[in-house]
């Protein structure tokens, strides 16, 4: 054992970064991580090769002036770094109620990490830009639905790696070798069985937040498996899986036999072994568990939100299908209808523009906001008390973050929501 | 057993002394959505300490959940002074103990933090107040 630590065994490497050989920044890095790997009960530490920051969020002035000691330290990414969403959408917040302090400050937090040689992409969904890691790959990322996608759908190995830690680990490019980034902790201890699910149901975009809903709490923070998927799910519906499953409880990692890359089979997926629970989940409990994301079951609306994560080129174009088939040809609030906010990356605003899929878009009055989310700018008025949206995420943490009611519902029920101002349901799949 | 015999040695996370009234809950909590760092109140609509006023006092959780942005709300909530005193749960939870760490380094100040384990997490539901030194837990609150 080094003398830096009574229980983690350390490399010359980061006695080094301890000793403040590396500059004063990589040193404040390691001797919090080495208190974390120590916390954590650690051997000792591994190397990563990158790193996704979510502490980039402004939630308030600590978080600003620690990203600011670092960055004044002189810090610079030891990996390449992807950024979270921020505090505000950079250059179009005064379209939105932002108040001016809240923009300054979360102005400086995104330039301090920015100066750090970060990649700035500014989203939630890192996994569906350039930056995607690969199979495998040690790294650290922050971000609950981020960390659920790399580890389950890609098989790259990460923690559930908290604001101010991401940064730590970028900085010094190490990580304490625990948890999810060891192999023997990937394996799934918990079985969540479908049972007698419609083919039809399971290849809807409203089935897999509600399916992550209730996976959550049954899955506690255990890597679970899930069984019985009567089809092969697309990306986005990975994606709303594990957000939703990171937003009811603390899943960082599913597996689902025959699709999953760490997982084959279900015998795969366990290691052999017997799993500690097993859950049988049929119709019913999912239709309890939609019910559950609703606190808003009818009436008027005050906002319509998609993107939680960031929406991702593929339901642009979803989206635009949608609102063409929908017909209406004029804004929604010449229709009596209420505001629709599409929240994504400036990567994905980009290249849905040039493929013309923001038109329908704004055609009918709807509006983007980049580098950030509602929950994490606040860019509504006071007077936003009912919201509706298709995201598990939003669902759950605009009660508690903006004081407002909501309604989950599919993409299409929120489209002809924000038409007709009111919340709309479909007669279908769920009754 | 009289309140004055009762004893309970969780395992320091974060060494600190604290004493205040217990809020206890058996479910885990996200401070992101659920802890207003302004007030000190739980504000999770989910949980069943939504409301409560936890900046002082002593909070007995399983675990946090959910949001990586807890530990951002936490340690604002050390600067500003509306942290619990004590922070006590059942397993050793990252996502706080890396919000005391970065407290004490940044403000050098933190809540105590202490795993009890499964047992003592339990039969905390009962105690009203709680003081903590060195990992001892005791009903005290003076």
């Amino acid at each position: 054992m080094s003398r830096e630590s009574d229980t983690v065994r350390l490399s010359a490497f980061d006695r080094a970064l301890l000793a403040g050989e590396e500059g004063a920044a990589p040193q404040l890095a390691m001797r919090i991580l080495t208190r974390m790997a120590e916390v954590r009960g650690a051997d000792s530490m591994l190397d990563i090769e990158a790193a996704h920051i979510d502490s980039t969020i402004y939630v308030g002035d600590a978080g600003l002036e620690f990203a600011e000691r670092l960055a004044s330290l002189g810090a610079r990414v030891r990996v390449p770094s992807t950024l979270n969403v921020s505090g505000l959408d950079e250059f179009h917040w005064q379209e939105w109620s932002v108040p001016a302090e809240w923009a300054e400050k979360s102005a400086r937090q995104m330039r301090a990490y920015d100066s750090m040689g970060t990649i700035p992409t500014w989203t939630c969904a890192p996994y569906q830009g350039r930056q995607t890691p690969r199979f495998g790959q040690q790294i650290a990322w922050g971000e609950s639905n981020a960390v659920a996608f790399a580890n389950s759908v890609i098989g790259a190995r990460t923690e559930r790696y908290p604001d101010l830690l991401d940064i730590c680990c970028a900085v010094t490019g190490r990580a304490p070798a625990v948890g999810l980034h060891l192999e023997e902790n990937r394996l799934a201890t918990r079985v969540l069985r479908l049972r007698g699910i419609p083919e039809e149901l399971a290849a809807a975009d409203d089935f897999y937040p509600v399916l992550g809903h209730l996976l959550g709490p049954f899955a506690e923070d255990d890597p679970v498996a899930i069984t019985g998927l009567p089809v092969i799910p697309e990306e986005d519906q990975l994606k709303a899986l594990g957000a939703a499953a990171a937003s009811s409880g603390a899943v960082a990692l599913f597996h689902i036999p025959g699709v999953t890359p760490e997982a084959p089979t279900l015998r795969d997926a366990l290691g052999g072994r017997g799993p500690v629970a097993v859950r049988d989940v049929k119709v019913a409990d999912l239709r309890a568990a939609r019910q559950e994301l609703t606190t808003h079951a009818e009436g008027a609306l005050d906002m319509v939100v998609l993107g939680s994560p960031h929406f991702s080129f593929v339901e642009f174009g979803k989206l635009a299908a949608l609102l063409r088939e929908r017909g209406a040809e004029r804004a929604f609030a010449e229709e009596g209808g209420c505001e629709l906010v599409v929240t994504t990356s400036r990567a994905v605003r980009d290249l849905a523009e040039r493929a013309g899929l923001l038109e329908p878009l704004r055609t009918f009055g709807g509006r983007l906001m980049v580098d950030t989310c509602v929950l994490a700018t606040p860019m509504a008025p006071g007077t936003t008390r009912r919201l509706m949206t298709n995201s598990a995420k939003y669902a759950w943490y605009s009660p508690g973050l903006l004081g407002s009611d909501v309604a989950f519902g599919s993409l299409a029920e929120c489209v002809e929501s924000a038409r007709r101002g009111r919340v709309v349901r479909e007669p279908g799949l769920w009754d | 057993m009289p309140d004055g015999e009762k004893r309970l040695q969780g395992q320091v996370i974060v060494a600190g002394s604290a004493s205040g009234d217990v809020l206890h809950a058996t479910q885990p909590l996200s401070f992101w959505g659920g802890y207003d760092a302004a007030s000190g109140r739980i504000t999770d609509t989910h949980h069943p300490l939504a409301g409560a006023m936890a900046a002082g006092r002593a909070l007995v959780l399983p675990a946090t959940r959910g949001s990586s942005t807890t530990t951002a709300v936490l340690l604002e909530a050390i600067r500003r002074e509306t942290a619990p005193a004590a922070l006590i749960t059942r397993g050793v939870d990252a996502f706080l103990a890396l919000a005391c760490v970065v407290g004490q380094e940044m403000y050098g100040r933190s809540p105590a933090l202490i795993a009890v384990g499964d047992d003592a997490f339990s039969s905390l539901a009962d105690w009203p107040h709680l003081k903590v030194r060195d990992g001892v837990l005791t009903p005290g609150s003076g």
